[in-house]
């Protein structure tokens, strides 16, 4: 049996499925629970400066995409920071630590842009035991407005500063969370580098507008016929995520910098991609929210069978396997020369993908009398697009070109040797070739 | 050939041989993957689910349905096992309609339940077909514990004892382990002798040794093997079966029912076993169905399982009822067999109609019959049991029986239904309390 065990800059935790900072970690009630239900660690729900708190809307905060039967696809909320004195929140992280010694406990937390905030809040967690500290500068809404949140997560300098001060006000190790609403996310990654942080995690929500009532003309989630925007999560957003983490993964000026990957994870391979795209460990909020703690259970034996099955003895064995992998779009092989084959066997003559070619790609798939569905080899530029539209898994497949065949669409031989943009003729920038 | 399904008296070979195989084929054939997949999907991962609830085992079908649902049969195998050592078993002969399929919350909203057995089937195919055995034992304990009875009740208590660390020997009068999975459950359940190879799977733990051709009573005493043992178990079902209380019951023709599928369950060629023309089943239980429907798949030509009270009274569930319906047996309900009539042979069964509270009503009709399988109910069948209670050996909650040491489950104990799924459960219970009490 593989180890689940997780050693995540220096944080032990019995697997490496941690809760996010969100509602599922907003009390002792929660967290006391969530790891007799097997989770890792958890990052309680971010706290804010000591003073009246935070007061969220009194209807509905979340809205949601779904799939035809009720599958929630994606999660949208209005929600702030937690809504509780800080003085509770920190008794009863102090009592959870305790009485969970060998499980994460991540204090998230959120102050206004200054040094005495944020070194008085450092002091006044470290008392409660925890093992770190994540900096919240991912909330999309809300906090934002008050220059909190996103609104610092946005601007690379006030990153590095507060990630500075923290690290300087005390010994712990510093996960900065950083937001996706912004276009380049190695930007913050190198700030929270440059600021000494231990860590990032990402992706806090994505800003959203999940639906609009057409009668009340108003975004939904509708609180007294008006709405705002949220923050989007859940699976939806996964690909978004496994992105921006590959995106800081292979950065060669952000090498080694642990990531914790949060976005979308909801079964064992979810977690098991964002290792493989370099993520030390995963977060999970809408996954829990939507089917409840004991979700973890399976997270917990698929990612062992599936270590198991790979060989692997541990986690670290697959945190960055798929890494060098993910390159740049000119580094691909142009003399990797599919074409589309259909299995005649398993076609149920749906006829979806001739509507695909024929009419939005390259007009490389025949249709019979007798519906019998044939690929044009002239016509195929291999784009995939029949295999995503084809109900039937495996019916359409893209094979290979053997080199040395003509391929019927350019007339020219197959190469099997490498070669990309850079060194192509009709590239203006060309270089010259090695 | 020449024998039809129109010749009269028992004969064989009433069927070409592809009839056969298609009759006798498996009634719900594996899900296939993506079949598993759109089937799992359908599964809301219900808190503390109802079907769980309604599980003799306990299994916990959300988790095993979502390891299915993320590309993990093996695991979800796992984890019915863990509750269910027979569960590629009970996925196969679970009356799931009146068990986790009739509690699912689909059912509820969309008369559609999530298809709980079969997920079940899939999985713990999956994993079985590999070959390897999921359980490990824990380090030996030195005790020695008998078992008495190697069906469903006493090999999931050996395997839960084995599993502790115990030694065990599993004792049982019949030629084959398995009990009535190998004896009784329809063919069409539990093709290609799923039974034997369940039962050499589950073996693969290791700690069990068993000894066929060992009845209690014959070869074996209670004392004795109360003394060689530190513990006993005893799994011995209901050997014996009610009669009907007639005169003529010994004509030829006349058969329990359970011998007669036994007969069927063991025979290598069925165009080789003989089933008659016109067929009357007299009960209304699974084994009466089974012994109709598996009467007609044999080539009968007329087939009648015939119930004294109303439908609804019928032990068989309404999913068993339909099954016989559309093989062809007519369901006759109401109606009690009065007299049987024929010369050496039987030819006629007669009937007196009578109200749900069984009172005769006076109208009288007759079937003509040349084989009748009575199937009104099995009994338990020893002495120098343990004390009773109603015609059953009186257990506590975990099996404990009068007498100190000794405990039961599975049909010879009181209470529970008479399921499969139920004898696991009470089997495993056992193990568990016979472990803690050794241990202890
Ligand atoms: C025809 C038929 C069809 C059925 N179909 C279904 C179905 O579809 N689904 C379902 O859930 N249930 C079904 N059942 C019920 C189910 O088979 C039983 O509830 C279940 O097998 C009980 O398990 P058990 O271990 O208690 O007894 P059994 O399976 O009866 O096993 C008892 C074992 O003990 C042995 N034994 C008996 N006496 C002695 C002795 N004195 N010494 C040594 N060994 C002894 C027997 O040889 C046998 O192997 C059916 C029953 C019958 C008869
Ligand atoms: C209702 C709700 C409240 C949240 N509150 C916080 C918060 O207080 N602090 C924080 O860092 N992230 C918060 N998040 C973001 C999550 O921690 C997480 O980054 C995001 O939901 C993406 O993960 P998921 O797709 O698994 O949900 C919240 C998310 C939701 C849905
Ligand atoms: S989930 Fe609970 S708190 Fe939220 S609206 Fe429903 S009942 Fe109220
Ligand atoms: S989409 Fe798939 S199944 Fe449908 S016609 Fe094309 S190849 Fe056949
Ligand atoms: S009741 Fe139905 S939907 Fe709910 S967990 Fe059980 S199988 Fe799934």
């Amino acid at each position: 049996m593989a180890n689940l065990e997780s050693n995540f800059i220096g944080i032990k935790s019995p697997n490496p499925f941690w809760l996010a900072s969100a509602p599922p970690t907003d009390k002792e009630y929660n967290v006391r629970r969530a790891f007799d239900a097997g989770w890792g660690g958890v990052v309680w729900k971010t706290l804010g400066e000591e003073g009246p708190p935070v007061v969220n809307v009194n209807g509905p905060r979340y809205g949601a995409i779904w799939g035809a039967d009720r599958r929630l696809l994606g999660l949208n909320n209005i929600e702030l920071i937690t809504d509780r004195p800080l003085q509770t929140n920190l008794d009863e992280m102090t009592r959870v630590k305790r009485d969970y010694p060998d499980h994460a406990l991540i204090a998230s937390l959120m102050v206004p842009v200054n040094e005495d905030s944020w070194k008085d809040i450092l002091s006044r967690v470290i008392d409660t035991g925890c093992d770190g500290v994540e900096l919240n500068f991912g909330c999309p809404h809300g906090m934002s407005e008050r220059g909190m949140g996103s609104a610092v997560g946005q601007v690379p300098e006030y990153v590095q500063m507060v990630t500075e001060w923290c690290k300087k006000h005390s010994n712990l190790p510093v996960i900065v969370k950083l937001t996706p609403n912004i276009s380049d996310i190695r930007k913050p990654a190198q700030a929270a580098k440059d600021g000494g942080a231990d860590a990032v995690s990402l992706i806090n929500t994505i800003n959203s507008i999940t639906t609009v009532d057409l009668d009340l003309f108003a975004p939904q989630p509708t609180i007294d016929g008006q709405g705002a925007h949220g923050g989007y999560c859940g699976p939806a957003v996964k690909p978004i995520a496994l992105n921006m983490v590959a995106e800081i993964a292979r950065d060669p000026a952000l090498k080694g910098l642990p990531i914790s990957g949060i976005g979308g994870v909801t079964t064992w391979r979810d977690a098991a991609e964002f290792m493989a795209l370099g993520a030390g460990n995963v977060q999970v909020c809408t996954a829990a929210m939507t089917y409840g703690f004991k979700i973890v259970q399976e997270m917990i034996s698929g990612l062992s069978q599936y270590l198991d099955e790979k060989g692997f003895a541990s986690v670290d064995d697959l945190v960055g396997r798929a890494v060098p992998n993910v390159v740049n779009w000119q580094d691909l092989n142009l003399n990797y020369i599919t074409k589309a084959r259909i299995d005649q066997d398993a076609c149920i003559k749906c006829g979806r993908c001739f509507a695909a070619c024929e009419d939005t790609s390259h007009q490389a798939i025949s249709m019979s009398d007798d519906r019998t569905f044939d690929v044009i080899d002239e016509e195929c530029v291999a784009c995939n697009l029949c295999v995503n539209v084809c109900p039937i898994e495996g019916c359409i497949t893209m094979e290979r070109l053997p080199a040395g065949e003509i391929d019927p669409r350019t007339g020219k031989p197959v190469s099997d040797d490498y070669a990309n943009w850079t060194t192509h003729p009709n590239n203006p920038m060309k270089c010259a070739a090695e | 050939m020449s024998d039809t399904a129109l010749t009269p008296g028992i004969r064989a070979g009433r069927l070409n041989a592809a009839a056969y195989d298609e009759n006798f084929g498996d009634l719900h054939p594996r899900l296939d993957d993506h079949e598993a997949l759109v089937a799992a999907d359908r599964c809301y991962f219900c808190h503390d689910a109802p079907c769980v609830t309604a599980c003799p085992t306990d299994i916990d079908i959300p988790l095993f349905i979502r390891q299915i649902a993320t590309g993990t049969p093996e695991a979800a195998a796992k984890t019915i096992l863990s509750q269910n050592i027979l569960g590629g078993m009970c996925a196969r002969v679970c009356p799931t309609e009146t068990l986790c399929e009739e509690a699912c919350v689909r059912e509820t909203a969309e008369g559609k339940p999530v298809l709980i057995g079969q997920l079940q089937r899939y999985a713990t195919d999956v994993l079985m077909d590999q070959g390897s055995h999921p359980f490990a034992r824990a380090e030996a304990t030195g005790k020695r514990i008998a078992v008495v009875g190697a069906g469903p009740a006493g090999l999931s208590c050996a395997h839960r004892l084995a599993m502790r660390g115990h030694d065990v020997t599993v004792f049982d009068g019949r030629a084959k382990p398995g009990g009535l999975n190998e004896y009784g459950i329809a063919a069409y359940k539990s093709v290609d002798h799923f039974a034997e190879r369940e039962v050499e799977w589950l073996l693969q733990i290791g700690g069990i040794t068993v000894e066929t051709g060992k009845r209690l009573g014959n070869d074996l005493t209670l004392k004795q093997l109360q003394a060689d043992h530190d513990a006993v178990f005893l799994g011995i079902g209901l050997g014996g079966v009610n009669a009907l209380g007639l005169e003529a019951e010994e004509k030829d023709g006349i058969t329990n029912a359970v011998d007669f599928i036994a007969d069927l369950r063991q025979a290598s060629d069925l165009a080789k076993l003989p089933v008659g023309r016109d067929v009357v089943v007299i009960g209304g239980g699974m084994t009466a169905v089974d012994a109709a429907v598996q009467a007609k798949l044999l080539g009968a030509l007329n087939v009648s399982l015939v119930y004294r009270r109303g439908r609804e009274r019928m032990n068989a569930s309404t999913f068993e009822q339909d099954l016989a319906a559309s093989k062809g047996v007519r369901i006759i309900t109401n109606a009690q067999p009065i007299a049987i009539h024929g010369n050496g042979a039987v030819r006629e069964v007669e009937f007196e109609y009578a109200d749900d509270d069984l009172k005769p009503t006076g109208q009288t009709f007759r079937l003509p019959a040349d084989q009748v399988f009575k199937a009104i109910g099995q009994t338990l069948d020893g002495d120098g049991l343990p004390d009773l209670d109603g015609r059953k050996i009186a257990v506590t909650d975990t099996g404990r029986t009068s007498i100190a040491g000794v405990w039961a489950g599975g049909d010879c104990a009181a209470g529970g239904d008479d399921l499969t799924v139920t004898a696991v459960a009470e089997g495993r219970d056992a193990a568990e309390d016979i472990h803690a009490s050794l241990m202890g």
